[in-house]
C-alpha cells in the first residue's frame, strides 16, 4: 500500500492523562426532559441499583454529551445524537413483557442471518435492549458457567451483581457510560466458575427491532473467575433500516489466569447510532484477545478498554473496520499498562468508501511500575475514494524507563501497480479492486481464532466489497 | 502477429519512444536491447497496456485488432503476457488463488467453462516444475518475501500457466545468478511454439546466449537504430552501445 501523508496525529507525551470536562456540553432542552422522564419512569428496582441509576443520571447531566473540543471526540461529533430526542424503547415502542416474551416483534427467522448458523452456540437475545427468553437457548451450559438477563439477576440477586456492575466502566468523564448507567436495566450477566472451560461460545444479540426513534442502553457484565476459559460474541444488528441509538457498556472482570475471546460485531442499521463501551479489567496472567468488527450505523463508536492490572496479563485488540456512504465509524482503544511484564498487540484496519469517515484513537498508557511492557500498535486504512476519509491518532505514553513499545498508522490507497499487474494477467479492473481490497482486510480477519465465525466474516467482507452484483 | 508502427509514446509531457516500427511473426524470438534510458521498458510497458503511458502517434496491431484500443486485462486474454522487470508483490493475496483468477478469467473471455481449485492445482504441477518452484510457495503471499529470482521464476511460472501467444520479457535476466538465469532461460525455451513468439527486452546479451533470438534490435533514445541476427548481441556485449548512440541521434 502506499503510505501517503496522513492526517494522523502520533505523541509520546509525558504528562498526565487529562480530560476536558467542557462546560459548554449541556444537553439541549427537549432530548434531556425525554431522558429525564423516561429516567423518573424506570420500574422499581432495589436500592443498590437505584443509588447507581441516580449517579449516572447526575454524572451525564454535569457531564452533557461530549464535544468535538474533548480530546476522546476530536475527531467525531455527536450531534446527530445530541440533537434528537429519543425515547426509551422499553417506553415507546417494546412489546417485551416482563416475562421476556417477544410477542411476535422478532422471530426466530429474523435472526437467521445474524447467528452465524452455529445451532450449538448458547445465545441470549435481546429485543430493544430487553431480555427475549423465547428467542434465546442456552440450557446446555452446565453448572460451571451462570447465565442470566441481567433484569433478573437484579430481582432476585443471584449472583450479586453489585460486587462489579459500576465499577468497572468508569463514568466520572464518560458521558455515555454514565447515561447508561442510569438507564441500568437489562444484558446478559454471565458468571465463569474457576477452572470453567467452555467449549461452546455465548453469542449475546442485541437486536433492534427499529419502531419509532427509540434508545437502548444494554448493560452487560462477564465475570470471569481464575483460570477459566471462555469466548463471548456481542452482536448488534437490526432487523430493518431504521432510525434508534443503541447506547450498550459491557463490563468485563478476568480473574487471575483467566482466558476470555471477546468479539463484537456491529452491524446496526446503516441510519442507526451506537456507541458501544466495553471496559475490562485483567488480574494476574490472564488473557483478552479481543476482536471489534464494524460495519454498521450511520454514527458508530466503539470503545475498547483494557486495564493490565496483574503482572503477565496480556491482551490481543484487533479490529476491522468498514465504511461507506455517509456513515462515521469511529473506534477507540486504551490499554493501561499497570504491572509489569505485560504484553499487549492491537492490529486495527480500515477500509473507507463513498464519503465515509473513520476514525482510530488508540492510547497505550504505561504507568510507572510497568517494566517490561511489550506493546505493539498498528492501524492501517485504505481510502477507496477520493471522498473518504480518515483520522488515525495512535498515542502512547510512557511512565516507565525499561519498556518496547512500537506503533505506527498508515493511510493509503489502492496501489496502481499491482493494479496494473493484475490487470496485465487478464484480472479486470473491478474484480482486481476487490481482490486488493479483500486482501488488505483479511490479514486482520485471519487472526480470528473462532473459525465459523472467521468464515462468515470473511464471506461478508469479500460480499461487501464485490457490490451488488 | 504483431505490427508496430512509428509508435510514440511517452509519460505525460516526456515523449520516450520517438517513431518505433517492428514487426514480430509467429514463432519468432526478437530481442530489444539498448542502454538505459533507451526506452526498452516503455516499449514493453506500453504493449502489455500500462495506463500511465500515453501515445501520441502511430499503430499497433496484434493478430488483426487496433491494440492500443484494448485495456490491458483484454489484450492478457487475447494471449498477450508481460514478465515484470520489477514483479509486485500483493500482500495478503496467495499465487494459487491470483492464477487461478487470471487463468479463470482468459477462459471466461474465451468462453470456456472455469476451473475449481483442485482441478487447477494438478494443472499447475507439471508448470511448477519448469522453473523448479516448490508447490508451497502456491499459498505464499504474490512475491512477498520473494528474493530477486523467486520473483523473476514465478514471473515465468505465470506465463507458463497462462500460455500466451505474445510473451513480452522486460529485464527478466537482471538481478538472476547464472542458475536462476539457466532455469528461466530453459523455462522460456520449453514454452516456445511455432504458434507462439517471444520479445525479450534485455541490457545485456547474456540471456541470449541461452534464448537464441531470430532478430536482434537496438534501441536508442526511443528510435530502434540498427536491427540484425543474433551476431549482433555478441557485437554489442563486445562493443557496448557508444558506437550507436550516434546513429540514434541521426535517424
Amino acid at each position: 500500500m502506499n503510505e501517503a501523508p496522513a492526517r494522523k496525529a502520533a505523541r509520546t507525551v509525558a504528562s498526565g492523562e487529562k480530560t476536558t470536562t467542557d462546560a459548554a456540553a449541556i444537553v439541549a432542552a427537549a432530548p434531556m426532559a425525554a431522558f429525564r422522564a423516561d429516567f423518573d419512569r424506570q420500574p422499581e428496582a432495589p436500592d443498590w441499583v437505584r443509588a447507581l441509576r441516580e449517579r449516572g443520571m447526575a454524572r451525564f447531566q454535569a457531564l452533557g454529551f461530549p464535544t468535538m473540543k474533548n480530546e476522546d471526540w476530536h475527531f467525531t461529533s455527536v450531534a446527530p445524537i445530541a440533537e434528537r430526542v429519543f425515547r426509551a424503547a422499553s417506553v415507546s415502542a417494546s412489546g417485551v413483557s416482563s416475562e421476556g416474551s417477544t410477542a411476535g416483534m422478532v422471530a426466530n427467522a429474523d435472526l437467521e442471518r445474524f447467528t452465524f448458523a452455529q445451532p450449538k452456540w448458547h445465545r441470549l437475545v435481546f429485543v430493544n435492549g430487553e431480555f427475549a427468553a423465547d428467542l434465546s437457548s442456552f440450557a446446555g451450559l452446565g453448572d460451571s458457567v451462570r447465565v442470566s438477563s441481567l433484569a433478573r439477576a437484579i430481582r432476585s440477586g443471584t449472583g450479586r451483581p453489585e460486587r462489579h456492575l459500576g465499577k468497572i466502566a468508569a463514568f466520572d468523564q464518560h458521558s455515555f457510560t454514565a447515561l447508561n448507567t442510569a438507564f441500568i436495566r437489562d444484558g446478559a450477566f454471565i458468571e465463569i466458575q474457576p477452572e470453567a472451560v467452555l467449549t461452546e461460545p455465548i453469542h449475546l444479540v442485541f437486536v433492534s427491532e427499529g419502531h419509532g426513534e427509540s434508545v437502548s442502553h444494554p448493560r452487560n457484565l462477564v465475570v470471569a473467575a481464575r483460570h477459566s476459559r471462555a469466548t463471548v460474541i456481542e452482536s448488534y444488528v437490526s432487523i430493518r433500516d431504521s432510525i434508534y441509538f443503541t447506547n450498550a457498556v459491557t463490563e468485563i472482570s478476568l480473574g487471575e489466569g483467566a482466558h476470555l475471546d471477546h468479539y463484537k460485531v456491529q452491524r446496526e442499521s446503516e441510519s442507526a447510532f451506537h456507541v458501544g463501551t466495553i471496559q475490562v479489567r485483567q488480574a494476574r496472567n490472564s488473557e483478552l484477545r479481543s476482536f471489534s468488527f464494524a460495519v454498521g450505523g450511520a454514527l458508530a463508536r466503539t470503545n475498547i478498554y483494557t486495564s493490565l492490572d496483574g503482572e503477565a496479563s496480556t491482551c490481543t485488540l484487533n479490529g476491522l473496520y468498514l465504511a461507506d456512504g455517509k456513515q462515521h465509524i469511529d473506534n477507540q482503544t486504551s490499554i493501561e499498562h499497570i504491572a509489569p511484564n505485560c504484553p499487549s498487540h492491537e492490529v486495527y484496519k480500515g477500509v473507507l468508501d463513498g464519503r465515509s469517515h473513520g476514525v482510530f484513537n488508540g492510547k497505550v498508557y504505561v504507568h510507572p511500575e510497568a517494566q517490561k511492557t511489550d506493546g505493539k500498535q498498528s492501524n492501517n486504512n485504505l481510502l477507496l475514494s477520493p471522498s473518504a476519509r480518515v483520522d488515525t491518532k495512535p498515542q502512547l505514553e510512557i511512565f516507565a524507563d525499561d519498556v518496547k513499545c512500537t506503533h505506527g498508522a498508515t493511510v493509503g490507497r489502492l496501489d496502481d501497480m499491482a493494479m496494473f499487474y493484475l490487470n496485465s494477467r487478464g484480472i479486470g479492473a473491478d474484480r482486481a479492486r476487490v481482490l486488493l481490497t479483500y486482501a488488505f482486510a483479511a490479514d486482520v480477519l485471519e487472526t480470528i481464532e473462532l473459525e465459523p465465525l472467521k468464515k462468515q466474516l470473511e464471506e461478508m467482507v469479500l460480499a461487501r466489497f464485490a457490490g451488488p452484483t | 502477429m504483431l505490427e508496430i508502427n512509428d509508435l510514440h509514446a511517452g509519460i505525460g509531457d516526456k515523449a520516450i519512444l520517438r517513431g518505433i516500427t517492428l514487426r514480430v511473426n509467429p514463432g519468432e524470438v526478437h530481442a530489444v536491447m539498448g542502454p538505459n534510458g533507451s526506452g526498452k521498458s516503455t516499449l514493453a510497458q506500453v504493449l502489455a497496456g500500462h495506463p500511465a503511458y500515453q501515445v501520441t502517434k502511430g499503430t499497433v496491431t496484434y493478430n488483426g485488432q487496433n491494440l492500443l484500443e484494448l485495456d490491458a486485462e483484454v489484450r492478457a486474454q487475447n494471449g498477450i503476457f508481460l514478465a515484470f522487470q520489477y514483479p509486485v508483490e500483493i500482500p495478503g493475496v496467495s499465487i494459487a488463488y491470483f492464477l487461478r483468477s487470471a487463468y479463470n478469467e482468459i477462459r471466461k473471455a474465451k468462453g470456456m467453462e472455469e476451473v475449481d481449485p483442485l482441478e487447477f492445482l494438478d494443472l499447475v504441477e507439471e508448470k511448477l516444475k519448469l522453473v523448479d518452484m516448490d508447490q508451497a510457495l502456491l499459498s505464499r503471499s504474490v512475491n512477498q518475501g520473494f528474493s530477486g529470482g523467486e520473483k523473476k521464476r514465478n514471473e515465468i511460472f505465470q506465463m507458463a500457466v497462462l500460455s500466451p501467444r505474445l510473451a513480452i520479457l522486460d529485464e527478466t535476466d537482471s538481478g538472476l545468478d547464472i542458475d536462476a538465469l539457466r532455469i528461466v532461460a530453459e523455462g522460456v525455451n520449453k514454452l516456445r511454439t511455432p504458434e507462439n513468439a517471444t520479445i525479450i527486452v534485455t541490457h545485456y546479451q547474456r540471456l541470449l546466449n541461452y534464448i537464441v533470438p531470430d532478430f536482434v534490435h537496438v534501441l536508442s533514445g526511443g528510435r530502434i537504430v540498427k536491427s540484425g541476427g543474433k551476431e549482433l548481441a555478441l557485437e554489442l556485449e563486445e562493443r557496448g552501445y557508444d558506437w550507436l548512440q550516434g546513429a540514434g541521434a541521426a535517424a
